[in-house]
């Protein structure tokens, strides 16, 4: 009987989201919004990738927002696995000479790696989020194959601070000398497709990469201290 | 180019299902990872490189290594 009532449910819910996405055009442009943006994108914000323009400059207050939400839920994790700290140093099984040799030898390349794409993240895809989430990804191979290293907590939350910092009074900059908007574009835009250009991008993308980089590193470093 | 999404988006489904009927837990993290390395190669094809970076560094490396911790932590295969 259960079963039967949850399967009317599914079906009701299927028809439901059927229906809907049957309204929506996929594949035809229908906003005026994001045809300004392809148009007017480059010459307004000097950011050849347009994504970047639009999450750094033009929904940058949003950007705020999501850089908040993963900040507070660093803060939730950390406040709960930290009560349950155990101090007594365990000892633990060293990893077999390739593993370890291999880590080793891949770490320094993968932060290369996410390092490359926020520092280019007005010029090539990614950004901020994506290159921090794979210099977080570092640490985590770290911490899984290299067992016992660890990145000490006080820098991981002083980086995490200042990355913090510097986006919004970069913003808030703006917000009082460029123009009547938060981040606003206030610094030279230079030449398209340089590295130099596009005024603040540049320099909130390398915050969030810093920011969100440490941050995931924190959390994954929370959870391999409490499984250990 | 229709061809090769469509086995993409069928291996997808197989990974997927296979990761629910996985009575091992450390097999079906995997084939979860799967499923989202599929989906980032499928973003790509669509003309969201972005997005395709997120979901590779974050679906596949992140969650994962999350998910692994916890078997780590717990019981590794399902009763």
């Amino acid at each position: 009987m259960r079963s039967i009532i949850s399967l009317l449910l599914l079906l009701v819910v299927a028809w439901g989201i059927a229906l809907s996405l049957d309204e929506i055009p996929f594949g035809t442009s229908k906003t005026k919004v994001g045809n300004y943006y392809i148009e007017k994108g480059r010459e307004e914000t000097g950011a050849s990738n347009i994504v970047t323009s639009v999450v750094v400059n033009y929904r940058g207050f949003d950007t705020l927002g999501e850089v908040t939400v993963l900040f507070v839920a660093a803060i939730g994790l950390s406040a709960v696995l930290a009560t349950r700290r155990k101090k007594e140093k365990r000892e633990i099984e060293p990893a077999s000479l390739v593993l370890y040799t291999g880590c080793r030898f891949l770490f320094p390349l993968i932060l290369l790696f996410g390092a490359y794409i926020f520092i280019h993240g007005h010029l090539t895809p990614g950004g901020g989020f994506q290159g921090g989430a794979i210099v977080a990804s570092a640490f985590v191979l770290v911490y899984l194959g290299c067992r016992g290293r660890r990145v000490s907590e006080t820098g991981s939350k002083t980086v995490e601070s200042l990355g913090g910092l510097v986006f919004i009074v970069v913003g808030l900059v703006g917000l009082a000398v460029g123009g009547h908007y938060f981040l606003s574009n206030y610094l030279p835009k230079g030449e398209l497709n340089t590295l130099f250009s596009a005024g603040v991008i540049p320099i909130i993308y390398i915050a969030i990469g810093f920011k969100v980089g440490s941050e995931l590193a924190g959390v994954i470093d929370h959870l391999v201290e409490e499984s250990e | 180019m229709i061809f090769v999404v469509s086995l993409l988006i069928l291996l997808m489904l197989i990974a997927a299902i296979a990761a629910l009927i996985y009575k091992d837990l450390m097999s079906a993290v995997i084939a979860s990872c799967m499923v989202s390395l599929i989906a980032a190669i499928l973003f790509y094809f669509l003309q969201a490189p972005d997005v395709a970076m997120a979901e590779a560094s974050i679906g596949a490396a992140l969650v994962t290594a999350v998910f692994i911790i916890a078997i780590r932590r717990t019981k590794r295969y399902e009763e």
